[in-house]
């Protein structure tokens, strides 16, 4: 069993010092600077953790990293068998307009990520995180970690201040492609820019419910501007954005395609193809309807046999669960892709 | 056109064909210069000649076609499209033989960045739907264009038109400055709740900031595809501020944004809900039930499945037949044509709603 989409933040900004050139070391002490913000989970919402492992995660003696890796291990990965579990952390550098201390943030969550968590077991697999909003200084972070074994794709939040697929993001997505590594779009993000395309909403969860229209944005414009007509081999899988949204997008993009193709002449096929050729989606949240045979429809209508790869999304709280398994209503067949095949392939697994 | 209209599966079998009433829920008028002028007060029509109707820049997605327009609705006689009425009246109504059309101008008048001239915007707009277009065609109803971005011009606006029997709504469009439960757009709901007219929400507009919550994509496909995005945006923030509770009969009419990113959307803001609902003290109760309540949705431009079972299945996860309104979006290239635009495997029962019988509620509309 491999689960896909597993977080490992980092508890304090100090446990980044050791991997930090003192001259940011120091810097930070002396600006008082936190580390990167972002609306996306903070720490007091009921989301960001599951209720049943908030003491666990943030109590007393038990907000580093060594006490992360054995509540990962003790919560998800001994209960479920989970073989491989893929790390994505969500450390928001792009966060940071000043884009050496973001760089050198970026460089210092990696290297962390190889001597606290890939040396720690070997079940995990790390995303490189990248200053993405400066495609000159993502590509010389993703060029240092693309042969480090463990790491397995480059990660990128799905709120960008332009859309992906804006040929001013071609180096980042150049690089990627020559990686092999696929990249990881997932949740949140914080570019300075609004989140929704009519402003600022005044809720966290209009903002977290909206995160889907962000992902929904950014298929559109990776299929819509090329991006997989100038990197054929790029593939992406979209974390924690849900996956019911599909069908109605798939249609939505092969109408409008149908319409307007002549705007956009190098998409050569039906969106809906390229969709189901470069992307793929983690399992959780489920967004599901109350009537399990609605979800089957979905499944269906998404043709989702290949584009599904099982996720616990731990600790976020999705489920009533802490590690939400496979859900009752997947069937058998359909289990052992989602669980298995399909992220071995994606991931090129052993 | 002596044509009796019907579903196709019943133009097939041969049978006696029974008419299927048709209310077009979003017919495009335009003013012209010369009308717009002829509408103006004295002060406004020098203001706008003299300073023109600035607006938001470097919003710029240059469209396929002129106006949008299909290439065959351009009047013979030089008129832009949608901006003569016996044309209209010719290309649509009366070749389709619609019971009724519900008048959706797109001015940009809410863009407006002077307030105070797009308040005198929309009332030029809307004396000259009342006095050149309703007047002269009992089948035609109006929208109230107002200044959206300024809520107390607009609820004036609104009093001012409330009661006239030509209007039907009050108009805003998908891409506003803030998300539409903020609290600048509260006096437009109170006014229009006033006197029973419905929000509709049209495709189109800018904000002043980028059209997607990534930024600004590049191409008019996707400012075009994307509107579903923004029209999802503008529901989660309606539901959310919880308008349904605070104003009785508040309703809204999502013209031109398509329907089947409703479900998908239904289920995730359900699912938040029931993890952070106490952040949204107003909202008693699943989000999904508002929307089915309160909102209204047009057809046009209607989701195409990949296979046709699909659709029914689309339908019924939809739960809302009793809200879809039938719109051609005349006369944009993109138009759909009333006598195709629904699927044949749809039940005649929930075609006559969709068609006709929805609207004819909603707009209070004998059929």
């Amino acid at each position: 069993m491999i689960d896909c989409d597993i977080h490992n933040e980092v508890p304090h900004l100090e446990e980044l010092y050791p991997y930090l050139p003192q001259h940011w070391v120091d810097y930070t002490e002396e600006s008082s600077f936190e580390g990167p913000d972002a609306n996306d989970y903070p720490e007091m919402v009921a989301t960001t953790v599951h209720p049943d492992v908030r003491d666990d995660y943030f109590g007393d003696g038990r907000c580093n990293t060594a006490a992360r890796v054995r509540l990962i291990q003790d919560r998800v990965l001994d209960p479920l068998g989970i073989s491989v579990a893929v790390l994505n952390n969500a450390f928001r550098v792009p966060s940071i307009h000043a884009v050496d201390l973001a760089a050198s943030m970026a460089t210092a969550v990696n290297t962390w990520q190889q001597e606290q968590w890939l040396a720690a077991d070997k079940r995990f697999r790390a995303s490189i995180i990248v200053p993405s909003h400066n495609p000159v200084a993502a590509v010389q972070e993703i060029r240092r970690w693309q042969n480090t074994p463990g790491f397995v794709q480059v990660l990128l939040p799905v709120r960008s201040h332009v859309p992906y697929g804006v040929r001013n993001m071609d180096l980042l997505f150049e690089a990627i492609a020559d990686s092999g590594l696929p990249a990881a779009i997932n949740f949140g993000g914080a570019p300075g820019v609004p989140p929704t395309g009519v402003g600022w909403p005044q809720t966290y969860y209009e903002i977290h419910a909206g995160m889907a229209q962000v992902f929904q944005s950014q298929v559109m414009s990776m299929v819509y501007e090329g991006l997989f007509d100038r990197y054929p081999q790029l593939r992406i899988v979209l974390l924690e954005g849900g996956f019911t949204w599909a069908p109605s997008l798939m249609w939505r993009m092969n109408k409008e395609w149908k319409g307007l193709r002549h705007n956009v002449p190098w998409v050569k096929n039906w969106p809906a193809d390229y969709i189901r050729t470069h992307f793929r989606w983690s399992l959780q949240p489920l967004d599901a309807p109350d009537d399990p045979d609605q979800m089957l429809e979905i499944l269906d209508m998404m043709e989702a046999d290949e584009l599904l790869m099982f996720s616990t999304d731990f600790p976020h709280w999705q489920q009533k669960e802490i590690a939400p398994g496979v859900p009752d209503w997947m069937p058998e067949d359909l289990r052992r892709k989602v669980c298995f095949e399909n992220p071995r392939a994606f991931y090129s697994l052993e | 056109m002596a044509i009796s209209l019907t579903s196709p599966l019943q133009d097939r079998t041969g049978t006696e064909v029974v008419r299927t009433p048709i209310i077009d829920t979003d017919v495009h008028v335009y003013i012209q210069p010369d009308d717009l002028e002829r509408h103006l007060s004295p002060f406004w029509r020098d203001h706008y000649l003299n300073f023109g109707k600035r607006t938001y820049d470097g919003m710029l997605f240059p469209r396929s076609m002129p106006m949008a327009a299909r290439h065959d609705a351009w009047p013979p006689n030089g008129d832009i499209p949608g901006a003569n009425l016996e044309f209209t009246q010719m290309q649509l109504l009366d070749e389709f033989d619609m019971d009724y059309a519900i008048l959706t101008p797109l001015t940009g008048t809410g863009e407006v960045l002077n307030f105070d001239f797009g308040l005198a915007h929309a009332q030029a707009v809307n004396d000259y739907q009342i006095e050149d277009w309703c007047a002269h065609d009992s089948r035609m109803r109006a929208s109230i264009i107002i200044p959206y971005e300024d809520g107390p011009l607009s609820a004036e606006e609104i009093h001012r038109l409330g009661n006239h029997p030509s209007m039907a709504q009050v108009l805003l469009v998908t891409r506003t400055r803030e998300p539409l439960g903020s609290r600048c757009y509260w006096p437009i709901y109170e006014a229009a709740c006033e006197y029973d007219l419905p929000i509709a929400v049209h495709f189109g507009g800018v904000g002043g900031s980028g059209i997607t919550g990534a930024g600004s994509p590049t191409y008019y496909i996707e400012d075009h595809a994307g509107m579903a995005q923004s029209f999802q945006s503008q529901v989660t923030s309606i539901v959310s501020q919880g308008l349904f509770e605070i104003f009785d009969n508040l309703k809204f009419v999502l013209i031109e944004g398509g329907f089947a990113w409703m479900i998908p959307l239904m289920w995730r803001l359900d699912r938040t809900w029931e993890k952070l609902h106490k952040e949204l003290p107003r909202v008693k109760k699943p989000p999904s039930e508002y929307i089915r309540e309160n909102i209204w949705l047009s057809t046009q431009p209607i989701e195409e499945p990949l296979y046709p079972h699909q659709f029914n299945q689309m339908l019924d996860q939809l739960a809302m037949t009793d809200r879809l309104m039938f719109a051609s979006d005349y006369p944009h290239w993109d138009f759909d044509n009333p006598l195709r635009a629904i699927p044949s495997t749809v039940a005649d029962g929930e075609r006559r709603r969709i068609m006709a019988e929805n609207a004819a509620e909603l707009y209070d509309l004998p059929i």
